[in-house]
């Protein structure tokens, strides 16, 4: 029995009429994504504004004033406690009720005045990076403005020097990760529950033991099941790249035929995963669950909530077998630094290896009879 | 390649899960008939058909469908066969029509015949309805037109008039006899014994093991049963007694009457006029010989 285009056909058009008659299921599947995107991508904020901060300034003097004056400005600062002690300070940011300690040193007028570069020691609450980078990128621009008016006149000795301090996690972390990162997170999560439920949905209605019963091969039931998810993340990725786009102002440096490329190829592994996940459980409700027991390292170890180098090296390891980690580098690349082919052919060919042994696994695991 | 028996298997045995569920179950099946596979519930007739269409693989035996090996020619067997699972196992979602259609796809049927199908069965008028909102007789007929449409030799029928309504009932029978004499042989499951009686042989299958086939007239002689009725104004009380006396069988009230059934007529005899009453010669019924034959069962299994 070969392959057939007729019943590849009647399979198909059976499974769009489903989808299009399973209102609720069609309205998730386009209306969560936006929701997630809206949602995480406005809470999930990699430069946060207006951050507290306490002033250890012993001194009390117009320098401390105009350095406390540029720090709001810059926006990135709010001063909660504009005059701590050093213990004070410290106590502070332990129970984090603030994320930057920023200290003056008691002689810092006097060796302004006289022309000196006093040191600014600038303490940041590391713990969680992504939120201070933007803070700490701003210090020298606003240190250089804040006293520019307080120098001395005559050939200028320079500003204070900065010196930060990151405390609990000295590691930095790149900018406009989430929205490129939540592309994939909610494809993941979305064409992996739907595509998971496909054959467990045909048992738990019964249906599968009739549709086993007539001429149709495992892989044409595997391509009728994949391909209207295929479609369904064609759109969904157009949504978050549009909403990236015009709502997020995410920048957009590279090919976007090649991202789009890049992540068909992605959402074409996804469904194969749904879709074997689909063929083991026998429940939808088991279905679910192994869906979720794959969504969350998918989340943790992808690079996309924690730096991926930041892991150890197990962790590294099971990352790299997520389709998630390739296509957040692969995403990154292409849309922030503008990746071309050749940098990108590593994430393809992962992804590509994905899709062939999950789809062989997929159809070796494909059962024709209800033995 | 010119078979005789539509269906020949012997040497037939499943196991779940350590429970031999079919034992050793041989069945012939001639050309053109409509054979009945009766048994209690549980009893592997479901079992067997999954077997027969190549659903399940059978631990041990062999043997052929429509003239191909069951074990290795399953795919072939499928084509041929058409199965109406037990439960409706359609899509709900779907209307008739285009459930049909998908039918017709997966066989690569013309369009056409979908509409013809839908001629054929009365369905026409109700193409548009979703699966989910027929009664049972509706779904049941939904279900047959699906597994005739591609004209299968064989036709699988799992206890197919199960919920469904006297009239629908002999709707569908009188579609099956309709279809057996254009030469396609059915194997039909079924718990009614007015449906066994419309069959050409039946085949009675208890604990996994098959226990007797033949024509209804061939399985109620091979039982040797003497039956009895006795009218009484009290039947109740009567039969209460009735059944503790020796060499009676079954005793079932009908109306103001009682069957009685027994292997040997002088103790029967002997034991209505223990109570003062005398019995007429009756037929022995089909449900008289199952139940017999069931009770027959459990004696050997224990």
């Amino acid at each position: 029995m070969n392959f057939s285009p007729t019943r590849l056909r009647a399979l198909l058009r059976k499974e769009f009429i489903q989808m299009r008659r399973d209102r609720l299921t069609f309205a998730m599947m386009l209306g969560v994504p936006i929701m997630q995107l809206l949602l995480f991508g406005y809470a999930i904020n990699s430069d946060p504004r207006d951050m507290p901060a306490a002033l250890v300034a012993p001194a009390q003097d117009r320098f401390g004033r105009s350095f406390a004056a540029a720090l709001e400005n810059s926006g990135y600062y709010r001063i909660t406690h504009p005059a701590v002690s050093a213990e004070e300070a410290e106590w502070l940011i332990t129970r984090g009720k603030v994320s930057f300690v920023v200290t003056l040193p008691a002689d810092f007028g006097r060796r302004m005045e006289r022309g000196d570069r006093p040191q600014i020691l600038v303490e940041a609450d590391g713990s969680d990076p992504s939120a201070t980078s933007g803070a700490i990128a701003a210090l020298p621009r606003l240190a250089d403005s804040a006293f520019r008016r307080d120098r001395p006149a005559g050939p200028a000795q320079g500003a204070p020097e900065i010196v930060v301090h990151r405390r609990y996690n000295p590691e930095g972390v790149t900018q406009y990760n989430i929205v490129p990162g939540l592309l994939g997170v909610i494809l993941q999560m979305t064409m992996v529950m739907m595509t998971a439920m496909a054959l467990t949905r045909e048992i738990e209605r019964g249906t599968m033991e009739n549709l086993l019963a007539m001429p149709a091969t495992p892989a044409e039931i595997m391509l009728g099941k994949i391909t209207p998810f295929l479609a369904v993340g064609a759109v969904q990725v157009l949504v978050i790249l549009g909403a990236a786009w015009a709502v997020f102002d995410v920048p957009f440096v590279g090919s976007l035929g090649l991202l789009l490329a890049g992540v068909m190829v992605f959402v074409l592994a996804l469904v194969l995963l749904g879709y074997l996940i689909s063929t083991a459980a026998r429940t939808q409700m088991q279905a679910m669950q192994i869906a979720i027991f794959v969504f969350l390292p998918s989340i943790l170890l992808s690079g996309f909530m924690f730096p991926f180098r930041g892991m150890p090296g197990w962790a590294q390891a099971l990352g790299e077998v997520l389709p998630v980690t390739h296509l957040l580098r692969l995403v990154r690349g292409i849309m922030l630094k503008g990746a071309g082919p050749a940098d990108v052919a590593p994430q393809f060919a992962a992804l590509s290896i994905m899709v062939a042994v999950l789809g062989a696994l997929a159809l070796l695991r494909f059962h024709r009879t209800l033995d | 390649m010119t078979a005789a028996t539509a269906i020949d298997v012997t040497g037939l045995t499943k196991s779940f899960g350590g429970r031999r569920v079919v034992d050793d179950v041989a069945l012939q099946v001639a050309e053109g008939e409509i054979a009945g596979f009766l048994g209690p519930n549980g009893s592997g007739k479901t079992t067997c058909i999954r077997m027969i269409c190549g659903l399940l693989t059978p631990d041990a035996g062999s043997g052929t469908v429509l003239g191909l090996d069951l074990r290795r020619q399953q795919r072939a067997i499928r084509r041929q066969v058409g199965y109406m699972t037990q439960k409706f196992s359609f899509y709900e979602d779907l209307s008739i029509e285009e459930n049909l259609a998908f039918v017709a796809g997966l066989y690569r049927l013309p369009r056409q015949a979908v509409r013809d199908t839908l001629e054929d069965l009365g369905l026409t008028s109700r193409r548009t309805q979703l699966a989910g909102s027929l009664s049972g007789g509706w779904k049941q007929r939904l279900a047959l037109a699906a597994c005739i449409m591609h004209q299968p030799r064989l036709l699988l029928l799992d206890e197919p008039t199960a919920g469904v309504d006297p009239k629908a009932r002999r709707q569908f029978w009188d579609e099956i006899h309709a279809r057996a004499l254009g030469g396609m042989t059915v194997l039909v499951s079924t718990h009614y014994m007015d449906e066994a009686e419309r069959c050409h042989r039946i085949n009675y299958i208890a604990y996994g093991r098959l226990v007797v086939s033949g024509t209804v007239a061939e399985v109620i002689a091979g039982a040797r049963l003497v039956t009895l009725t006795v009218q009484s104004a009290r039947p109740g009380a009567l039969a209460e007694r009735l059944r503790k006396a020796p060499g009676v069988g079954q005793v079932e009230p009908f109306g103001t009457a009682l069957h009685v059934t027994g292997t040997d007529r002088k103790q029967l005899e002997a034991a209505l006029a223990a109570e003062g009453v005398t019995g007429q010669p009756a037929e022995t019924s089909l449900e008289d010989v199952f139940i017999r034959l069931m009770e027959l069962s459990e004696d050997n299994m224990r």
